[in-house]
């Protein structure tokens, strides 16, 4: 436990990752297997279920510490973390508390956090009701004070430090040296704490592992167009694509095993499993770029992105999300073919065999495999043209690419560009504003933005909440202004004066319950404080709604559209 | 006795404003920070032990009454006198007295001991008007010395790269300076300008903190490792900053008790030292006042006048002001 203790410390201190890492490592190596393998389970933060929720700690700090509800519950708004708060309240209430007598096992700082985790807190989590608050108490009495912040978090879970799941494939990879993609693919089917868990995780590569290896490629990622590096060039030297609102994900066929991978180089296999089953009718030896898209089989146009992210995340998809989220991989580029590396062929030849590779593809699924459709157009003069093109097929806009580059890695400048629709705009007045948790506590950093209705005289309704966009900066002027401005409390949440305009860009706009305005936008964020504006000068709900008839339109318009993705003639 | 006009806390009895925020003909000052002293009045009253900063930030030609603490002054038909707050150099209490019943302003202030200026007093008063800038009882302080003692570890724990310890520049940099001394350190530590201008003022007032020099008077080339600098933390991540090789960084106030405070700004680490009074300062200070009623300001201002009046049974309200606090 002191051990673990000090890891933590060493990681909520230390803001590079290298050190994170380092840290890491370290304590891998050096702490026994059982310990190690809770250590990891805690920071992977995939804990199955809670011994004691923050709200009975809570329960129990109020009625024994004699603390008001209110005062706790405001407190805990404030700290944005129950574990936390119930921490810095217990010396406020310590004195007032008798010390408990209660037959637990006895706490030493020796005790190895396996035992914690698999015998104390357990046996505190199967007590009832006044032993289980008794129980709580007394573990705090034993304990010094700063030790209870993680001895809490063990408790409630939802152990957050920083580090993020690749960190810790990182930390184990270097340090039992194995390659990092080996270890993700080890802890994709989930981990439970144990010391011979651990030790298959750390064992070194098998025969299969190696041949069948998921080693992804690093992504080749495009940067938002810059107009001056393309028009001196020659339009035809470009290849068109459109950019599909979708996930980027890379696929790999190799030995028996078929791997998806994220940008975010996470294995999404469980999320996509129909993508798996075709994947697998591709011979052994392939690994595709593209766009993992829900997209109806038959239908013009793909689903909005809503209905993907409805998949991510998840560890099985029911009957009902395969049947209502339909899923379709878009390959865009062929990064190996045959177990070798092509990366280097100028992208049309890729894409060449790309096209030969897929006329061979058969599976009953097989409608769930396209290739992302590429053109080039005559001059620089259409590109604009062309991108308005995209919201009608909905996409998010073009894709640019040198028709002979290479598959570099990373954001290289200069052969990939993206160019996407201009979002929609409205001006919009700042109605409520909460304060953020974790990193953020403290902070008002979550807004929402209402617009003027049709009434007269005309009422602000809500229709957006947003919570990026603005510089910290102008985070720290407008947390000040609020505070300043503030007209009522409720809870975490404040109403503020109607008075601040900002300018809030969005990519969608569709009915819903969840704003008065019965509006919702997607992917909202503020473009700018418009400083220059007063309230009344934000734009009205009917605006709003017009864009949405507007979008209506179009949409129609899209299943009338008879060319689709691999329509060659557009 | 006080009211609440446009332009702050106004008394009556002698015509005079309480750390007003916009200019108005006569000021009482409680102490020097930005929220509390502004400039454009056209006369000031204030504690003397106050005047070389007070003047340093509104201009050396403002036309001020340093009054020592205790003194008592008759301005129109109000006994006005200067406490100690405990706050910073030369921070006090405001205390008005008219027609047999006293109010006491409290300004900034805190409990807890700080070598680098005078305690807090109590000011017996019929109605007490408190800031509560860190009004709830997730904040307690520990003494002042423990923490520097954590900091002089932190510091000497890495004698290859530089410290940074980001600190307000008026009253934390200098108690900061102070407990160091008072734990026997006699390091020469580094000051950021915003730090050394008003470290200056402490020195003239013979206030025994640890040697110390501005940062900007060392050569461009010396080696900065294992050195120890106090910086203002409007400094963190500007270009002052780039001058220190892979700085580690730390920043010292009363928001550091909470994880996601630090974390937010980007600190390695966050020592929890406030000049302000901490849940069981605020109340204790409450009750030894004796008020019958009593206005809280500042932050937390709501919860701890509902607490007071829920839990305490004492008359308590939020009074809207435009004091910060919040910069400490």
């Amino acid at each position: 436990m002191q051990a673990f203790l000090a890891l933590f410390d060493q990681l909520d201190q230390l803001t590079g990752t290298t050190a994170k890492v380092a840290s890491l490592v370290n304590h891998f190596k050096s702490v026994p297997v059982e310990d190690a393998a809770w250590a990891l389970t805690l920071l992977l933060g995939k804990r199955r279920r809670r011994l004691i929720t923050g709200r009975r700690l809570r329960e129990i700090l109020r009625d024994h510490g004699d603390l008001p509800e209110w005062l706790i519950n405001d407190c805990h708004g404030q700290v944005g973390d129950s574990a936390e708060t119930i921490s810095l309240l217990w010396p406020c209430v310590k004195e007032r508390i008798a010390p408990m007598h209660v037959d637990l096992p006895a706490i030493r700082a020796d005790r190895p956090l396996h035992w914690w985790m698999e015998i104390l807190l357990p046996s505190i989590a199967t007590l009832k009701e006044a032993n289980q608050a008794e129980a709580v108490l007394a573990l705090w009495q034993a304990t010094p004070d700063n030790d209870h912040f993680m001895i809490n978090k063990l408790m409630t879970g939802g152990f957050r430090v920083g580090v993020s799941t690749g960190l810790i494939s990182r930390a184990i990879a270097e340090a039992f040296e194995l390659e990092e993609s080996l270890v993700v693919q080890r802890l994709m089917g989930g981990f439970e704490p144990s010391g011979a868990n651990f030790r298959n995780i750390t064992a070194p590569a098998c025969e299969e592992e190696q041949r069948s290896s998921g080693k992804p490629y690093p992504f080749f990622l495009a940067s938002p167009l810059d107009r001056k590096r393309i028009d001196d060039t020659d339009a035809e030297e470009w290849l068109i694509e459109w950019k599909w609102d979708g996930i980027r994900g890379q696929l790999i066929h190799r030995g028996d095993s078929v791997y998806l991978w994220s940008r975010g180089e996470e294995l999404i296999n469980n999320s996509f499993p129909e993508l798996i089953a075709v994947g697998a009718a591709l011979p052994p030896g392939t690994v595709l770029d593209g766009e993992v898209i829900c997209w109806e089989n038959g239908q013009e146009a793909p689903m909005g992105f809503d209905q993907l992210q409805r998949r991510l995340g998840r560890k099985t998809v029911g009957a009902t999300l395969k049947r209502e989220c339909p899923v379709r991989f878009i390959a865009y580029d062929l990064l190996e073919l045959e177990a070798i590396d092509i990366r280097e062929q100028p992208l049309h030849a890729r894409q060449q065999q790309l096209t030969d590779l897929m006329a061979l593809l058969e599976h009953p699924d097989r409608w769930r495999f396209d290739q992302s459709h590429a053109w080039t157009l005559g001059s620089w003069h259409d590109l604009d043209q062309e991108r308005n093109r995209a919201r009608d097929r909905k996409a998010e806009g073009l894709m640019v690419k040198r028709s002979d580059s290479p598959y570099l890695s990373g954001r290289k400048r200069g052969h990939w560009w993206k160019h996407k629709l201009e979002p929609m705009t409205l001006d919009a007045v700042l109605l409520y504003a909460q304060a953020g948790s974790g990193r953020r506590a403290n902070l008002f950093t979550d807004y929402t933005f209402g617009l003027w209705d049709n009434n007269t005289p005309p009422q602000l309704v809500t229709f957006a909440k947003a919570y990026s966009g603005l510089n910290d900066k102008e985070i720290l002027e407008l947390d000040r202004w609020i505070r300043r401005n503030t007209l009522q409390r409720y809870g975490p949440a404040r109403s503020v004066k109607a008075e601040l305009v900002f300018e809030i860009g969005f990519e969608g706009i569709h009915p819903s319950k969840r704003h008065k305005s019965g509006l919702a936008v997607r992917f909202p964020r503020i473009l700018r404080w418009r400083h220059d504006k007063l309230a009344e000068q934000a734009d009205r709900l009917i605006t709003a709604q017009q864009l949405f008839e507007e979008k209506q339109s179009t949409d129609t318009n899209v299943k009338t559209v008879r060319s689709a993705v691999g329509d060659k003639s557009s | 006795m006080i009211e609440r006009t446009a332009e702050g806390l106004y008394c009556r009895a002698a015509d005079a404003w309480v750390d007003p925020w916009r200019p108005v003909a006569r000021a009482l000052i409680t102490h020097a920070h930005a929220d509390h002293a502004r400039a454009g009045c056209d006369q000031y009253w204030a504690v003397d032990v106050s005047e070389g900063v007070l003047r340093q930030r509104l201009g050396q030609h403002i036309n001020l009454q340093p009054i020592p603490y205790g003194e008592e002054v008759w301005l129109g038909q109000c006994k006005v006198s200067f406490h100690s707050a405990g706050h910073v150099l030369g921070s006090a209490q405001i205390r008005l007295e008219a027609d047999g019943e006293v109010w006491v302003v409290s300004g900034d202030y805190k409990r807890d001991h700080d070598p680098s200026c005078a305690p807090f007093e109590t000011v017996p008063c019929d109605v007490f008007i408190t800031e509560a800038t860190f009004g709830m009882p997730i904040y307690r302080w520990q003494r002042g010395e423990e923490v520097a003692m954590a900091i002089r570890d932190w510091w000497k724990g890495d004698q290859t790269r530089p410290s940074l310890l980001f600190c307000y520049a008026f009253g934390k940099a200098q108690r900061l300076l102070a407990e160091l001394h008072a734990l026997g350190v006699k390091d020469e530590i580094l000051l950021h300008g915003a730090v050394e201008t008003v470290t200056r003022h402490y020195r003239m007032a013979k206030v025994p903190m640890a040697p110390s020099r501005p940062v900007s008077e060392l050569p461009r080339n010396e080696p900065l490792g294992g050195r120890l600098i106090l910086a203002p933390p409007s400094a963190h991540r500007s270009s002052w900053m780039k001058r220190f090789k892979a700085p580690q960084t730390a920043f010292a106030s009363g928001w550091m008790a909470v994880r996601g405070a630090r974390r937010r700004r980007g600190y390695e680490r966050g020592f929890v030292l406030s000049d302000h009074a901490d849940w069981p300062g605020l109340l204790r200070t409450i009750r030894e006042s004796g008020a019958k009623k009593v206005y809280v300001t500042h932050g937390q201002s709501d919860v701890l006048a509902r607490y007071l009046r829920e839990s305490e049974a004492i008359d308590a309200e939020p009074l809207e002001t435009l004091f910060e606090g919040e910069s400490d």
